[in-house]
């Protein structure tokens, strides 16, 4: 579990980038940071492992602040997954580059054959395992780095717009994949513009603007909110503005699932006959 | 890194700032030549008051005694070396029986001399961050074109300064990404720290070459190469203040001359002690 | 009329075993608004490169094939000279502004040309001004936020008033409204200037209300053509793994169910008029 409490953090510019930040994260939810650029997000989920400490308030991690434990204690639970994989990468093949984090943390001999195995096959990538990850394509890079983070098994998973450069099908063996995630009680924290991508999986939403929060709540619930959405610099998700024009039908304006959307549209015009 | 800091420029207008680089340039270098010239503690006391009223006139005065901040840790260095030095081989300049120096007279003597080098030192820095600190490395460049460097040179240079901060930023990521991955960097024995940086270094050299390559792709799409016959859209033209400048800066250089040649400077010991 | 027409077109890196692009033959008439689209590694990136010779040029590796734009041969003609034809607008802002200040960096094309002072200042104003950005003319460029900076990349190519402008996912790093933003802007150069627009884009539902050509590429080749609407209900499209906007396929999943609404919609606005008409109809 992950407490924020109260948190100020200033950049040695002295920028106050977040203003006053106070946010539980629960084991095994699934949470969507969304906002406008330069809103905070970024330095937010920094301090969730501690890479940036609280000028003033704390963050607790299972109950300790993370301004008693290094950043390499804190990552063992917290695993973050940076939005540019080329910040990491540096292997001469797949599996050294996984083997890097979990001799980091002292895994031992056959754990670590286990642990690479078993992330290698989880993100499809067995087939690389020799390769260089210098050679392979944007969007196998990104689960090389992501395979990487979830070998060693952290409880909680942080990831930062996993979803830049994905193509369709990517960003939707992107979304089961967080389900299955979410499906084993793991906490999955993802900073993201993508609307859309957000609008499929339905998480906790919290909403930023100007290092603050705005609105934290369902997606169904955040999302189709115009006032609020336009406040963070997004749109709502198509859906939504689609039966934001039909809310004079007596509609509701909740809506963001296309299914969903479907059966309302259905129901209602069956009522009508 | 906070001597850096001095020399890294910030958008802001004043006299100062609008000077012609040229101009401040000339006058930095006049005030080099003259901290040569002189190695009397007095004399350098005088230099070292020369740029103040250009700093609080361009309102830089905290970033440069940041600098100057930074600075202190050579000067130091500086002066413990000519102090210690001098010590054990006293030159002409400081007055010894023996050659030995156990007087006060010879110890205060040894201190002005030390500490005159050390200021010299410290009017240079004082000097050329305020030029660094009022001008703009666009302008920069540009000075360097208009005085016929090649622009392959000025363009290197500007791209220079526009990109350590971006490079500066860029390690700082990659060190908190491998730190994410539980990288210790302050564990083990010295041959073990060292490899600590591999991780680091890597990423870093393959983002640089990378970012080079997506550079020149930019640059070749926006007719880089072109023409022979490049041109400028600012131009650098000597205006009243420039003029002004120059006229106190020879002037200055002047008199400084003149004092050179003609009066000689008192030592701080042969006043006090004599 | 044709303003970029290539025929069979192949292309290998150098070192690479097989080609990233192969026989490509499209064709794209002057004032299209153009989506290509694609899944990653497809060639995307590769065929734009195409467009201002920095492949071959820049790249090196064999061309196979033909390709004219402006009516230029790109394998007969150096990048500066494609270069005032094609501005090319590339995904990372960061990488692509040098200069020190945001004129500066919009001058930097036309003083590689070597335009007068003069007229070049007045360019430089127009272009600002174009793109939304005349009060950042002497920030810089790398203090500003990724929203403006990639207006003034857009800048930086329209003040060499090409006749085409290709934009490789210029707004993945925004914020949607930020995208939004962009994708007016390039809106009104098409409409208004009548520029010629190729965007790569993943995200079709953020640019399809403004574009009347998609193309789809699927494994360095062109798998189709076509309105945006021909494209979102083709069949061939769902497979290759186009992202369909949820306005579309909203519509499919109505008719699925028995319910046809009269057109196919593109955008949310259709689909919601269509409704709207539908519902208050019967
Ligand atoms: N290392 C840094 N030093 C100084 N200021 C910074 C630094 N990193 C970020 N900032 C500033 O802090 C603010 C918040 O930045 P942050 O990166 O957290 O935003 P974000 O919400 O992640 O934005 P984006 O959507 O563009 O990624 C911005 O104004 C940014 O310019
Ligand atoms: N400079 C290069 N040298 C060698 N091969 C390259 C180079 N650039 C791209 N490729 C290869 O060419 C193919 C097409 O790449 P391209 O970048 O054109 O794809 P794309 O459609 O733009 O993908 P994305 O959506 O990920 O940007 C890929 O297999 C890629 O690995
Ligand atoms: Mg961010
Ligand atoms: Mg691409």
């Amino acid at each position: 579990m992950i407490e924020v409490k109260d948190l100020h953090f200033s950049y040695p510019t002295g920028l106050e980038a977040l203003k006053g930040i106070n946010l539980t994260v629960e084991d095994g939810e699934f949470l969507a940071i969304m906002g406008q650029n330069g809103a905070g997000k970024t330095t937010l989920v920094k301090h969730f492992n501690g890479l940036l400490k609280p000028t003033t308030g704390e963050v607790l991690v299972n109950g300790t602040s993370t301004q008693q434990i290094s950043v390499a204690k804190l990552a063992r639970n917290v695993g973050f997954v940076f939005q540019n994989p080329d910040h990491q990468l540096f292997s001469e093949s797949v599996e050294d580059e996984i083997v890097f984090a979990l001799k980091n943390f002292g895994f031992e001999g056959e754990t670590i054959k286990k642990q690479v195995d078993w992330a290698l096959n989880l993100l499809d990538i067995e087939q690389y395992r020799k390769t260089s990850p210098f050679m392979l394509s944007g969007g196998e890079r990104k689960r090389v780095a992501l395979a990487s983070i979830l070998a060693w098994d952290p409880q909680v998973i942080v990831m930062d717009e996993p979803t830049i450069g994905q193509d369709h099908q990517q960003k939707e063996k992107l979304q089961q994949f967080i389900i299955q995630l979410n499906a084993q009680k793991k906490t999955v924290v993802v900073v993201t513009h993508d609307v859309e991508f957000v609008a499929e999986c339905n998480p906790h939403v919290i909403l930023m603007s100007q290092g603050k929060i705005l609105v934290s709540g369902k997606a169904e619930k955040v999302l189709t909110n115009p006032q609020l959405v336009a406040q963070a610099s997004i749109v709502p998700p198509q859906i939504t503005q689609i039966f934001l024009r039909l809310a004079d039908l007596g509609l509701p304006t909740d809506v963001i699932d296309v299914h969903e959307a479907t059966k309302i549209l259905l129901e209602h015009l069956r009522r009508r006959k | 890194m906070s001597v850096f800091e001095g020399f890294k420029f910030r958008k802001v207008s004043s006299v100062i700032h609008n000077l012609d680089p040229r101009v401040k340039f000339f006058f930095v270098c006049i005030l080099f030549v003259m901290a040569i010239m002189f190695n009397q503690f007095l004399a350098l006391v005088v230099l070292f008051f020369i740029p103040l009223p250009f700093v609080f006139m361009a309102r830089v005065n905290r970033q440069w005694l940041r600098s100057l901040r930074g600075a202190a840790l050579l000067a130091v260095f500086i002066f413990a070396t000519n102090f210690i030095f001098g010590y054990f081989y006293p030159s002409s300049s400081i007055p010894h029986v023996d050659g030995a120096i156990d007087t006060s007279m010879e110890y205060f003597a040894l201190f002005e001399r030390a500490a005159a080098m050390t200021l010299r030192f410290v009017v240079l820095i004082a000097s050329f961050s305020v030029f660094f600190l009022t001008t703009s490395p666009d302008h920069l460049g540009l000075a360097l074109q208009q005085s016929h460097v090649p622009y392959e040179f000025c363009f290197a240079f500007t791209t220079a300064v526009r990109f350590v901060p971006v490079l500066a930023d860029e390690a700082q990521t990659i060190m908190d990404a491998q730190k994410a991955r539980g990288l210790e960097l302050e564990s083990g024995n010295f041959i073990k720290r060292v490899r600590n940086y591999i991780p680091i270094l890597i990423p870093l050299i393959v983002n640089a070459i990378r970012r080079s390559l997506e550079l020149a792709e930019a640059m070749e799409s926006r007719a880089w190469g072109a023409s022979d016959k490049r041109t400028n859209l600012y131009k650098l033209n000597l205006k009243r203040a420039d003029i002004t400048m120059v006229l106190i800066t020879v002037l200055m250089l002047i008199i400084a001359l003149y004092i050179w040649l003609f009066i000689p400077v008192p030592s701080l010991t042969s006043l006090l002690f004599t | 009329m044709a303003i970029i027409e290539t025929k069979d077109l192949t292309y290998t890196y150098p070192g690479a075993t097989t080609p990233s692009i192969q026989d490509v033959s499209v064709t794209i008439n002057k004032g299209d608004f153009v989506i290509l689209t694609g899944p990653s590694g497809c060639g995307k990136t590769t065929l734009c490169r195409t467009f201002n010779g920095l492949v071959p040029h820049f790249y090196n590796g064999t061309l196979e094939g033909e390709i004219t734009v402006s009516g230029l041969k790109v394998a007969d003609h150096k990048i500066h000279e494609l270069a005032r034809h094609v501005g090319l607008v590339f995904q990372n802002p960061e990488n692509q502004l040098f200069a020190l200040s945001v004129e500066k960096d919009v001058a930097f094309g036309l003083e590689n040309s070597a335009m007068p002072r003069d007229e070049m200042r007045k360019r430089v104003d127009w272009a600002l001004q174009m793109a939304g950005i005349s009060e950042l003319s002497e920030r810089p460029p790398h203090e500003l936020s990724g929203g403006q900076q990639q207006r003034v990349a857009i800048a930086s190519v329209l003040s060499m008033q090409p006749d085409i402008m290709v934009l490789d996912e210029p707004t993945s790093f925004l914020d949607p409204v930020g995208a939004e933003k962009i994708f007016k802007v390039i809106n009104e150069l098409n409409k208004k200037l009548g520029i010629t627009i190729i965007l790569v884009e993943h995200r079709l539902d953020l640019a399809a209300k403004y574009a009347n050509k998609v193309i789809v590429m699927n494994e360095g080749t062109v798998a189709l053509t076509g309105t945006p609407r021909e494209i979102f209900t083709s069949e061939k499209a769902r497979l290759i793994g186009v992202g369909i906007p949820k306005a579309t396929k909203l519509y499919q999943h109505l008719k699925r169910q028995g319910v046809t609404l009269k057109t196919v919609p593109v955008t949310t606005e259709e689909t919601a008029n269509l409704l709207l008409e539908m519902l208050n109809h019967d």
